[in-house]
Formats: structure tokens, sequence, C-alpha cells
């Protein structure tokens, strides 16, 4: 009876999201779309970083991947074509980071991915410059909102999932016992470098696919535009506060802070990264493992 | 060929050398305790043997296998299963998820109900069956080790190194810790066990290796080990051999 | 050509190294890894900037203020914020991801102050800007002080950590936090010491920074990039390595500015972190 209404439920919010845009304003198309992205983001990063506790500071970086690669190829390529090729070099960019990182210990990973949306914005800005000799493109895809809404609402049904799937193979108990001891997990056979290259791999192709859909909405791209550090800072937020070692966790954290988000850019776009950040330390203060463990920890608080 | 040998293993961290060319060989189903006193370098031994660390130099071989040079999780899936001086478990997890991960990823790589089977047996053995559902983090010091031990039982392996697995218990508790052990051999499971408690090392061990400063200084039946002057002497500083 | 680079390299280099020397102290004693180092050097920077364009302050007396300034921010920001942090970890490995996220939070919030009372634009000053020659090469004289102030602030940590008995009491701390109460010392004091100290070198680096270059209120992240490679270059918690790697650092980085373009600086941090990850993690100078 649970297994099936666990299964049910989502699926029936599924079909309804996709109804959605049917009734929807243009505005509100834009907010469900805002969502679908943001909750993908959330839950592939957390696919990750939730139970290894390798904190991935580098989303933007494949998401702005993922828009800049439709951006040059949109015009030589078909649709479909071009988003293969994100996706490959999502992955590629994931095996070269988590190569030279993950087997070593979580702090050379953390750095790395702190400064790679730089990196790769500098790269960018530079080989636009002086090599094509433009910088800024236009990306002019027959493509409609809702057609943007409804891919990145498959692709989000597909990463939690994809996240549910593998907590139920061996690969997701190796991820939640390298969460819990590193050593333990090596001493009983687990190859810890594999293990977390994988999924590296997996949850940085999602978000670089994440950033390939969504690129057609901003028409003019340039790589100050694609790889905004706030993205990667949102996405680390957002799962955060859900619990990011959840199935539910990011996606429930994601859909009121986007909301929040939109409300304070729009409404006070100065002090937005102020709050912002105050809101952040909040969280690791309060709740550290969040909003779901903190209330399960009241329920049983309750019942002791 | 022994089952297990060890020749000429050292580590040098920096200037210091933690482990000075050991060698010896264990036979199957053989329980040999290693001894020595604190700073001696015998859990820097078994995490050599375990491939927690790597060797500066020597080799050491299982069944004629080459460990050495191979990482922790190769040198588990070849049947090396250990437990460690400071108790280590996974709080976060089930008493039956942190004894199934050996089973799943060791050499025989289980899934579904056969490592549930695994898993059960070990705990079983270990006598914390029946509460496979609670948290690790919720057990208590004596329950921490049982699991501990639980898990490196439930990798099924060869040899089983055990890092003072008899710490800390109190008298009840280490004569059936001690029982616990001795039934382990019985299915021919060969151990080494780093210990402090010499009843323990008396009544299980009938062979025993002594290191000081890094080398073994000692190798033989326990009873003339213990009473050999130079072991004497390693652990009581300077007494003078004949006095 | 090859002159005027290694000096202009070892100028930068002389920053760099402070830089690097304070988040080395910060990582290797209080064990923070501080995401918004880079943020307290723009603080520094614009202190120094409005001092002197508002209230006429020489940036060399500016810097002097700073050091003690940015103690106590340090000491403030460890007790408000990081204390609180290591208490709840209770020696766990939890305190790293827990002070990652913390300052991440941190840096933002810094971020956007600078923002709000700064705006987004470039900012710099213009302060001993005429030409010294130093073997032939003309070198603007604020960098000059900037390096001589470095090396001054550098040498003086050095000599201090080795020689005195309070350098020893961090150093003790770095090396093993367990066993340093063993020896009577008071390990949650000295890591405050620690993160304190490294945020007053961010406030020097910060303000000799301002003395020679433009800035702006969102570069924070590169800086901390910068460092926090050079820490890993020099071996955590290694002094005498944060200053070789970060004089070295800057001579690539000037070497690549001058010789092929101003605009792949990041790109030839990344490359020497990716191959100092690869060839020997551990450091480059670290004994074995």
């Amino acid at each position: 009876m649970r297994k099936t209404l666990s299964l049910a439920l989502p699926l029936a919010a599924l079909v309804l999201l996709a109804a959605a845009p049917l009734v929807a304003s243009a505005y509100q198309l834009g907010l469900l779309l805002g969502m679908a992205t943001y909750v993908t983001l959330a839950s592939a990063w957390a696919l990750f970083s939730g139970h290894t506790r390798y904190i991935s500071l580098a989303t933007v970086a494949f998401y702005g991947t993922g828009a800049y690669t439709v951006a040059v190829l949109n015009e030589s390529l078909p649709y479909p074509v071009v988003l293969a090729v994100a996706g490959v070099i999502g992955a590629g960019l994931a095996l070269v980071v988590g190569l030279s990182t993950l087997r070593l210990a979580g702090i050379y990973f953390v750095i790395f991915s702190f400064g790679l949306s730089e990196l790769i914005r500098e790269l960018i800005t530079w080989y636009e410059v002086n090599v094509t000799g433009t910088l800024g493109r236009y990306i002019f895809l027959d493509i409609t909102a809702r057609g943007i809404y409804w891919q990145m609402l498959a692709l989000g049904a597909f990463t939690i999932g994809l996240t549910a799937w593998i907590h139920r193979r061996r690969l997701g108990l190796a991820l939640r016992v390298i969460g819990d001891d590193e050593t333990v997990a090596a001493h009983s056979g687990i190859h810890l470098a594999r293990v977390k290259l994988i999924v590296f791999v997996l949850a940085s192709t999602i978000i670089t696919l994440a950033g390939a859909i969504a690129s057609p909405r901003w028409v003019y791209v340039e790589p100050s535009i694609v790889f905004n550090p706030t993205v990667s800072f949102l996405t680390v937020i957002m799962a955060l506060l859900g619990g990011a070692n959840r199935l539910w966790g990011p996606a429930l954290g994601a859909v009121p802070l986007f909301l929040v988000f939109e409300w304070l850019s729009s409404d006070f776009p100065d002090t937005y990264p102020i709050i912002l950040g105050l809101l952040f330390i909040a969280v690791v203060f309060v709740l550290p493992n969040g909003v779901l463990a903190g209330i399960e920890r009241l329920r049983q608080r309750r019942k002791a | 060929m022994s089952f297990l040998s060890i020749e000429g293993a050292t580590k040098r961290f920096g200037g210091l050398t933690a482990v000075d060319n050991v060698s010896f060989t264990l036979e199957q189903g053989e329980i040999v305790g290693l001894l020595g006193p604190n700073g001696s370098g015998k859990t820097t031994l078994i995490n050599l043997l375990s491939g927690a660390l790597p060797l500066s130099a020597g080799r050491i071989a299982l069944q004629g296998v080459t460990l050495s040079g191979r990482r922790a999780d190769t040198v588990a899936r070849a049947g090396v299963a250990r437990t460690f001086q400071l108790v280590r478990i996974l709080p976060s997890l089930t008493l039956m998820e942190n004894v199934m991960i050996p089973a799943v990823f060791g050499a025989k790589a289980h899934w579904g109900t056969a490592a549930v089977a695994v898993a059960n047996d070990a705990l079983a053995r270990v006598g914390l069956a029946g509460r496979e559902t609670g948290l690790a983090g919720d057990l208590t010091y004596i329950d921490q080790k049982r699991l501990e031990l639980a898990r490196a039982l439930a990798a099924e392996p060869s040899l089983l190194l055990l890092d003072e697995w008899l710490a800390g218990l109190n008298p009840t508790e280490l004569k059936q810790g001690i029982a616990l052990i001795r039934s382990l051999t019985d299915s021919g499971l060969t151990i080494l066990m780093v210990e402090h408690i010499m009843e323990a090392v008396r009544t299980l061990c009938p062979r025993a290796l002594v290191m000081n400063s890094g080398a073994l200084i000692a190798d033989g039946p326990t009873a003339e080990v213990l009473a050999d002057p130079h072991v004497v002497a390693a652990y009581l500083g300077q007494v003078d051999a004949d006095a | 050509m090859l002159l005027t680079t290694l000096i202009l390299g070892a100028v930068l280099g002389g920053t760099y190294a402070l830089l690097a020397l304070g988040l080395t102290l910060q990582y290797g004693i209080a064990r923070i890894m501080n995401l918004a180092y880079g943020e307290l050097t723009l603080i520094a920077a614009f202190v120094l900037v409005w001092a002197f364009q508002g209230l006429g302050l020489s940036p060399i007396i500016s810097i002097l203020l700073l050091a003690p300034a940015g103690y106590l921010v340090g000491w403030a920001l460890y007790t408000v914020m990081m204390g609180p942090l290591v208490r709840r970890a209770g020696g766990s490995g939890r305190l790293e991801v827990d002070s990652i996220l913390a300052t991440f939070g941190l840096l933002f919030l810094i971020q956007g102050v600078l923002l709000l009372t700064a705006g987004p634009n470039f900012t710099s000053i213009s302060y001993l800007d005429r030409g010294v020659s130093v073997f032939g090469v003309s070198v603007a004289a604020n960098k000059l002080v900037a390096f001589g102030i470095c090396v001054v602030a550098g040498g003086a940590l050095v000599v201090a950590l080795a020689r005195t008995r309070w350098g020893l009491t961090l150093r003790a701390v770095a090396l093993s936090p367990v066993s340093a109460p063993l020896v009577g010392i008071d390990v949650n004091r000295t890591m405050r010491q620690g993160f304190a100290l490294g945020t007053a070198l961010a406030a020097v680096a910060g303000g000799t920074l301002a003395m020679y270059q433009t800035f702006s209120a969102t570069g924070g992240v590169v800086f901390t990039m910068k460092a926090l490679v050079i820490v890993i270059m020099g071996g955590v918690g290694n002094v005498g390595g944060a200053l070789a790697a970060g004089l070295a650092l800057g001579l690539v980085e000037t070497f690549v500015a001058t010789a092929i373009d101003p605009g792949l600086t990041l790109a030839a941090t990344f490359a020497i972190f990716l191959i100092v990850l690869l060839w020997r993690p551990q450091g480059l100078f670290r004994r074995r």
C-alpha cells in the first residue's frame, strides 16, 4: 500500500505539473520553469554531494557549459544532437575534474569546484575574444516556453527517479557508507574513487543538460550571463534547506526558496545578496541537516 | 607456500621507521597474538596488512597473491578483514546495513536476500541477532565492538586482523569475547590479533609475535615468548636480561 | 623583458605570499576553510581607498591600522561564527563541511554589502605611481612600497613563528590539536588567535593590493582561489612553503600575462593547481 502510494503520488503530481502550462499565464509559466530548473539542479547536486559530503560549488560551471554549448551549436546542428553534445561535454568535464581531485581528500575537490566556473568563464571569454572575435551569441531556436518547461520537468523527474533507483542499488549503499566513514568503506571493499566519480559524472551531466535546456530562454548569451555564481549558491542552499540526503529534500527546498528569491530579486535587488548570505548562514546554524530531518527530530522528541 | 607471508615489511614516516624490516609467515587456521609496548608499530603493521597504508619496502602475500601495493578495497576483496583500534561503526546506518556492506562489496558481491542472510548470520554469531533494524549510533560500547566484529565476519574473510578488539571490556564481557574469538577459529579462519590483555593472549593464541621499536623481536610459542628476557626488557625498559 | 617579468612577478608574488600566509594560518591552525577570505581582503582594500580619497590618509598609515583592525574582525568572526561550529562538530569531520558552507554564505553577505556601498565598478587610487628604476627596469614606486610591506610583514611573522614561545604554541596546535592540551595549551584560544592573525594578514595583503591594482567588489573569489592554490602548493600549514609558492605563482602569472594573454591568469593558476594535484598533492615543499 505504502509502496504503491509512494509511486502513485509523485506520478499524479507529475501529470498535474505537465498539464499546468495549458492554464498558466506566461508569467506563471516562467515561475514554473524556474522551479522545475532549480528542483532539477538541487536534486542533481544532492545526488552527489548529499551523501558524500563533497560540497560542489561548481553547479554553474556545468550549467553554464550546457547553455554555452547550445549558444555555439544551435545554428549548425539539430536540437537533439546539440543536447547530446552538451551532455557529452559536461560528462567529459566532470571526468577530468573528478579524476584529478576525487581520489584526494574532499577539500581539494571543494577548492577545485570553487574556482571552476571562474576558470571556464575566463577561458571562453579569451577564446571568443581572441579566436572567434565575437563576445556574445544569439540562440534562435524554435522552442516555446512550454516546450522548455516540459523538457525541464522531464529532466527533473528523471533526476529524482534516478536518485531513488540508485539509493536502492549497490551504488547508493556505497555512497551512504562513504558519507559515514571513508576508511570503513575502503576496508569493506568499496572502490572509493570509482563510486564518487560515477555519481559525480552522472550529476554533472544532468546539470549540464539543465543548462542546455534552459538556454533558449536567454536568446542572447555571453559568458558573464550564463556563468552567474548565484546559481551555484542557490542550488547548494536549496538542497541543504530541504535536506540533501533525502530523496525529496532538494525539491522541497527548491520550490519555496525559488519563489522567495524571485520576490527578493525583484523587490529588493540591492540587498538581495545580503539577505541570501544571511539566510545561508542561518540554514547552516539552525537547520544543518535540513527541514525534513528537523521535523523528524521534533516528532521524535514529542513521542519521547 | 605459506598462507600469509610478510617479507621485509618496512614503513617509514619521514625520519621515523614505524615498522622495520618485519618478516614472518602465518599458516591457515592459526591464531597468533601480536604483542609489544605502545608505539612499537603493531597498529602500523595491521594498517600495512589491510592496505590502509602503503609499504615503504617489502612484500606481503596472501596465498601467493601479492597484497602489497594494492588499495585497501582490493585487499579487502582478496579476503582480509579488520577491526579498528578505536571502534569505527557507521552511526547513521542500521545494524543490518552496517554488517551487509562487506558482504555486498566483498569478494562474493552478495546482493538482496543473500546479503541479508550473510549479515544475519554474522550478527547472530556475535550475539546481536534480532536487533538489525536499530541504528548503529545508538549502541553501547560493547555492542559497537560486537557490531564491528560482525561486519568483519560478513566479509567472509580468510584472514581476520583484530586491533585490540578485547580492550575496554569488563571481566564478564571479556570472557564472552574470548569465547567468541575461539569459536571463529573452529571454522578455519586465520586470525592475527593485536592485544594487550595477556590473559586473552595466553588462552587464545598458541603462538605470539612481539614487536619493539618497529622491529620483530620474538616469534614462537606464547609461553616461551613471554618468558624471553628481550621481551621482558622491551616491556619494562632497561631491565638487565640476567636480573 | 625577462628581467621586467621577474621583478613585476616578484612584486605581485609578495602580495600573493602574504595572502596565502593568512589563509594557511586559518586553515592550518584554526582548521577553518574560509571561502570568504578574498572578501575580507577586499574590505581592507576598499577601506584603504576610502581613507585615501575621503580622508587623505596615507596608504602606509592605513595598512598599519588595518592590521590590528583585521585581527579584531577575525577575532570577532571566530567568536561569533566559527567557534559555535567548532564546538558543535566536536572534533569530527563535520567542521570542514560546516565551515565551508558558513563561509560560503559569508562570502555572499560581504559581497552584497560591498556592492551596495561601492557599486560594481573597478576602483583604484593613484599613489606614488611614478617609475623607479630597478636594475634598469622601471617599476612603479607604489609596487615597491607594497612589496616592502609584504616582505616586512611576512618576514616578521616567519621569525615570530619560528623563534617565539607564542609561535611554538601556534605550531603545536597546527601539528596536533589533540595532543596540544596535554602540554597545557589552550587550543580554543590558540585557534582563535590563528584565525584572527590570518584575517590580519588578509587585511594587510588587501591594503598592499589596493596600492597598485584595480579591483572590484566581485573579485574576492579569485583572491581566495589563488590563495588556496598557493596553500596547496606550499603544503597546508607550511609557512615557508606558502611564501615560496606565492612568489612562484606571482612569477608564473606575470609571465603568462606578458607573454601570452592577461586574460588567462586564472587559467595559469588552475593549470599549476592541476599539476600539483596530480604530481604532489601533499605540496611541493613538504619534507618527506
